[in-house]
């Protein structure tokens, strides 16, 4: 009871500090804020990826979705234990294959069919170099695969990484914006490469969307 | 909670003005139907102008602490839109947080102050050598020059210009004492005015484009018509200021000119970074910096004019 309370001002808190900091803006180009199952597979630069995006879902929309995190990161503090799962109510998969009791895209399907939407970022880690995008990991793949009706909304976060460069403490205000690009379903009988290149691109077309 | 008897009268006036002004454009959109963008837009910026009288009467009501509060937390916004343009790499990161959490503070705390001899060259001198080191520590050269002058110009543009708003309290004018936040109004009042009044003429009338690489609304017409009528509202303001009606006509025509002026260069910056606002948090009109740069521009020049000559 306290926990969850205190969980809430957590998040209101965030949100806020999110706004203050970016006054990050939801531009909402290929999809409506509707309340749909969705899956937002987004660009990954920064520990704040995912707050930005959630900042900027209507509390409706934000209420159901959980961003998909690393356990060996968000799991390695208390704090951190309470902001992953208590705040955010993460789904926390193991990224390493040789220490990992569960499957990850069990996981998260699991998350899917209790109504949950997700934010995936499909890189598997963040991006430090100069190129745009990281190639994709094959687990948006399976997920698509595994529950094919769920919409796949390419997300661009723009300039957080510039606010937060790894290994930094304190961050620069500087303005965000989350771009949301139009849905993609996977095809019928469609290869896993196929799949990913064509969600890596549409990703990497709204990049170039968001900047003009 | 003190300010002078004709900050009241001058309020009456511009809320009158944007009374007539709402009107007019309900009457346009009724007129000209709902969906011109034209009037849309026009409604969205009179909007906005509510919002901002409202936020600036609030904070001369405010006095000292209101005016130097407003101004640091603009000399924020802005600053967060222009180095959000500016070269940056990750080896600027600490340069870039000094600049937000140290320096601006610091120059609001300098203008509180009325330490003059300081606010007047911390950023030139200090924060202009200070920075470069920082940024040089880190050992990253890539465009060197471009992001430790673009940072640069950000702090001067967006803090030291816009910090002489609320410098013009610290002035000590003989016979105008306790009445200095009406020059603040007077400045801002005029310098927007003339923004509005170019914005009307240009539409009216406005058929010669000025510089239409940089900015294709602005026109001949408006420019001439927008400056000359804003030089007469000033001339008819002189009895918030220390001038007379000749002096403030003068004043008038110089802070127009540098408000003209410090448009045309902030927009040259747009089209040279690729964007058409700098930031989209004041419905209408874009960013804090479209509706300050003009502000910005005159302020400087505003306050040492009346530093030199009417001051002690």
């Amino acid at each position: 009871m306290l926990r969850s309370i205190a969980a809430q001002f957590a998040a209101s808190a965030i949100v806020l500090f999110a706004r203050l900091v970016t006054a990050v803006r939801g531009i909402w180009f290929g999809a409506d804020p509707v309340n749909r199952q969705r899956v937002y597979f987004a660009n990954h630069g920064s520990n704040g990826d995912f707050v930005l995006i959630w900042t900027v879902l209507p509390p409706v929309l934000r209420a159901k979705t959980r961003p998909v995190a690393g356990s060996d990161y968000w799991l390695t503090s208390k704090l951190k234990t309470f902001i992953g799962r208590d705040v955010f109510n993460a789904v926390l998969i193991d990224r390493n294959p040789d220490t990992r009791t569960e499957d990850p895209i069990a996981q998260m399907v699991e998350a899917l069919d209790g109504g949950a939407s997700l934010i995936l970022f499909p890189e598997g880690t963040r991006n430090l170099t100069d190129d745009p995008l990281l190639p994709f990991k094959p687990g948006l793949f399976h997920l698509a695969e595994a529950r094919p009706e769920v919409e796949l909304v390419p997300t661009w976060i723009d300039n957080l990484t510039s606010v937060m460069p790894k290994g930094e403490v304190i961050p620069v205000p500087l303005l965000c914006s989350v771009t949301f690009g139009t849905p993609l379903t996977i095809q019928k009988g469609e290869n896993k490469a196929t799949f990913l290149t064509r969600a890596q691109s549409a990703l990497a077309e709204l990049a170039e969307e968001a900047a003009t | 909670m003190s300010a002078p008897s004709e900050f009241s009268t001058l309020m009456l006036a511009v809320l009158s003005i944007l009374i007539v002004a709402t009107a007019i454009a309900q009457l346009l959109k009724r007129k000209m139907g709902a969906d011109n963008d034209v009037i849309e837009n026009l409604i969205a910026r009179i909007n906005a102008w509510w919002g901002m009288v409202a936020l600036l009467a609030l904070a001369m009501l405010g006095g000292k602490a209101g005016v130097v509060i407003l101004f640091a937390l603009l000399s924020f916004a802005g600053l967060r839109e222009f180095l959000t343009l500016t070269a940056k790499r990750r080896a600027d990161h600490w340069a870039l947080v000094i600049s937000f959490f140290v320096i601006l503070p610091v120059q609001y705390l300098l203008i509180w102050d009325d330490w003059y001899g300081m606010y007047s060259i911390f950023i030139p001198v200090y924060a202009f050598l200070f920075l470069p080191i920082i940024a040089a520590l880190r050992g990253d050269t890539d465009g060197y020059l471009s992001r430790v002058a673009e940072t640069q110009w950000g702090l001067m543009i967006c803090v030291f210009a816009a910090s002489h708003v609320p410098a013009l309290l610290s002035l000590n004018i003989p016979g105008y004492e306790g009445k200095n936040v009406l020059l603040v109004a007077f400045l801002v009042v005029v310098v927007q005015l003339s923004d509005v009044l170019q914005y009307v003429w240009g539409k009216l009338m406005g058929k010669r484009k000025i510089a239409p690489r940089l900015s294709p609304s602005k026109t001949w017409e408006g420019f001439v018509g927008g400056v000359a009528s804003a030089c007469l509202v000033g001339a008819g303001l002189w009895w918030l200021t220390p001038f007379t009606p000749l002096e403030a006509a003068g004043m008038a025509l110089v802070i127009t000119l540098m408000g003209f002026f410090g448009g045309l260069v902030m927009s040259a910056i747009k089209r040279d970074k690729g964007v058409k606002d700098w930031g989209h948090l004041i419905a209408g009109h874009g960013g804090f910096i479209d509706r300050l740069d003009s502000v910005v521009f005159s302020a400087p020049i505003f306050f040492h004019l009346t530093r030199y000559f009417w001051s002690v």
